[in-house]
């Protein structure tokens, strides 16, 4: 029990380590790929390759002058980039990062919590996130982040729908709400994105928006708000807003290759042959790989695509991506009720 | 005896919060601790071996409803408190009423015995299978009515949002 406990625990903060050190790094590598797009070099000046340039800029911000305008609300100004951290944390809780492992007879799930609604803890999580940028944008007490704030809940309320139901589906064919048992059942090469391709497309699209990422990315759009909802924030408290960005881009990576590309599987699972802890490590370096893609697939959005008009995007959101996600969960359910 | 730690840390919460949701004088603050109320209760159904539901209060009230009131607070930007103050028979009637109601409730509950009621953790009910197989099962009807009244207040709703005559 007391092993159980403290392998939670070591678990917990491995995954924490590694998403705030992903986090830091996918600046830095966000910042190559956009110099790789538009043909010149990006950093390369502190330390070999720019791989000092996080450190640099953490340390910069770390440093910056804490400034709070005047007549802001001081505990909700302080709260909202607290809260935006926090909830960006707490999703890797219900990942499953990899099969068991086993030390001394003893086996470990590489999995801090597995609940057996995983899904829905997930979007719970994912609907409380919307606070943390609310809060923060109406505390400063200036309009352009009112703006963004606004803008960031009506966006984010609007693609939970479609995203939402187009997890349905993916219930629907597995039959559990666990994202171990989602994960279990695309073993091998059965992964979800072959049977749900256009359930795929509409969760992509709507992870885009809820992330807040170009070209969705209106709550901090600076061509019309300055910096959107966190124009009054400096420092470090601006540096929790853009990180947490980051870290919500790993996760839902995470989540992504979980649901969609089947987790930690890979084809010819079977075949390897390798003791249980060697073969755990491979797999969670295969998932690893795979949020990998993912984020390298945000990047490339962000720099190809221009950003959409406000009315753009809610007609996607409302008028395309909802009738598909119903269409979606309709045809599927008439397929499993075929195949019975 | 850690259960019972948390349930008290989870009602003073609640409790807490809610006498805030009505104390404090900025509406926004109302409705943070309104939401925080919300956590609370979620906190309880988890104790009652009922997760599912706690998530999907977490979800619909914290996640969906509680972020549409801010919403329209902060539109309405409804920073003070501009209301004008009330005389003071309404202070008197509002005391009364109220009054009478927590009388009521404290009636009913005070003829409850909490003993008898079930050990949550046996009964498993507030698990997802088999709140589905009821829902589904034995209350077919009910529950097919009641997601064609929510389907018509959207109608409604999209109705009235509508901006010429129809």
């Amino acid at each position: 029990m007391i092993t159980q406990i403290i392998y939670k625990a070591l678990l917990a903060s491995f995954i924490l380590v590694l998403s705030l050190v992903v986090a830091m790094y996918s600046t830095l590598i966000e910042r190559k790929v956009a110099g790789w797009f538009q043909d010149r070099h990006g950093p390369n000046r502190a330390g070999p390759w720019g791989l000092l340039q996080p450190l640099a800029d953490g340390l910069k911000l770390f440093f910056k002058e804490e400034f709070m305008p005047a007549s802001a609300d001081k505990f909700l100004y302080i709260l909202g980039p607290s809260l935006t951290m926090f909830v960006a944390l707490l999703t890797s809780a219900a990942i499953p990062w990899g099969p068991d492992i086993v030390i001394n007879g003893v086996v470990y799930p590489m999995q801090v919590a597995d609940v057996n609604i995983g899904i829905l803890y997930v979007f719970a999580i994912l609907s409380i996130g919307v606070y943390g940028i609310m809060i923060g944008g109406w505390a400063s007490n200036n309009k352009y982040a009112l703006l963004g704030a606004v803008r960031a809940s009506s966006q984010m309320i609007s693609y939970e729908l479609a995203m939402s139901l187009s997890i349905i589906t993916i219930v629907m064919m597995s039959g559990s709400l666990s994202m171990r048992e989602i994960v279990a059942q695309q073993h091998g090469f059965h992964w979800n994105i072959l049977y749900q391709p256009l359930g795929f497309l509409i969760f992509l699209v709507c992870a885009f928006a809820e992330t807040n990422r170009a070209p969705f990315d209106l709550p901090e759009c600076e061509t019309e708000l300055v910096g959107g909802y966190h124009t009054e924030y400096s420092s470090m408290k601006l540096g929790f807003y853009l990180f947490a960005e980051y870290i919500n881009m790993f996760i839902s990576g995470a989540v992504m290759a979980t649901l969609f590309l089947g987790g930690y599987h890979f084809p010819g699972i079977d075949k390897l042959g390798l003791s249980p802890n060697v073969f755990a490590f491979v797999s969670f370096m295969v998932l690893f790989t795979k949020i990998t893609f993912f984020g390298f697939i945000y990047m490339w959005i962000r720099w190809t695509l221009p950003r959409f008009r406000y009315d753009q995007l809610m007609k996607l959101g409302w008028k395309s991506l909802i009738p598909l996600a119903i269409l979606n969960v309709v045809i599927t359910g008439v397929v499993i009720l075929l195949n019975q | 005896m850690f259960t019972q730690y948390i349930f008290h840390f989870l009602s003073v919460m609640a409790l807490f919060s809610a006498v805030m949701v009505l104390a404090s004088k900025k509406p926004i603050h109302s409705v943070l601790f309104l939401t925080m109320t919300f956590f609370a209760i979620a906190g309880h159904y988890v104790l009652l071996n009922a997760q599912f539901l706690a998530v999907v209060h977490v979800i619909v009230y914290a996640g969906a409803i509680m972020v549409l009131f801010l919403f329209t607070v902060m539109l309405l930007n409804l920073n003070k408190d501009e209301r004008s103050p009330k005389p003071l028979w309404v202070n008197i009637m509002a005391f009364i009423a109220g009054g009478m109601l927590m009388l009521t409730l404290i009636g009913i509950f005070r003829g409850y015995d909490i003993q008898s009621l079930q050990d949550p953790m046996s009964t498993q009910i507030g698990l997802v299978k088999n709140l589905g197989k009821i829902l589904y099962h034995d209350y077919l009807i009910p529950f097919e009515l009641s997601s064609v009244l929510f389907l018509t207040a959207m109608v409604g709703a999209v109705l009235l949002g509508k901006k010429e005559q129809i």
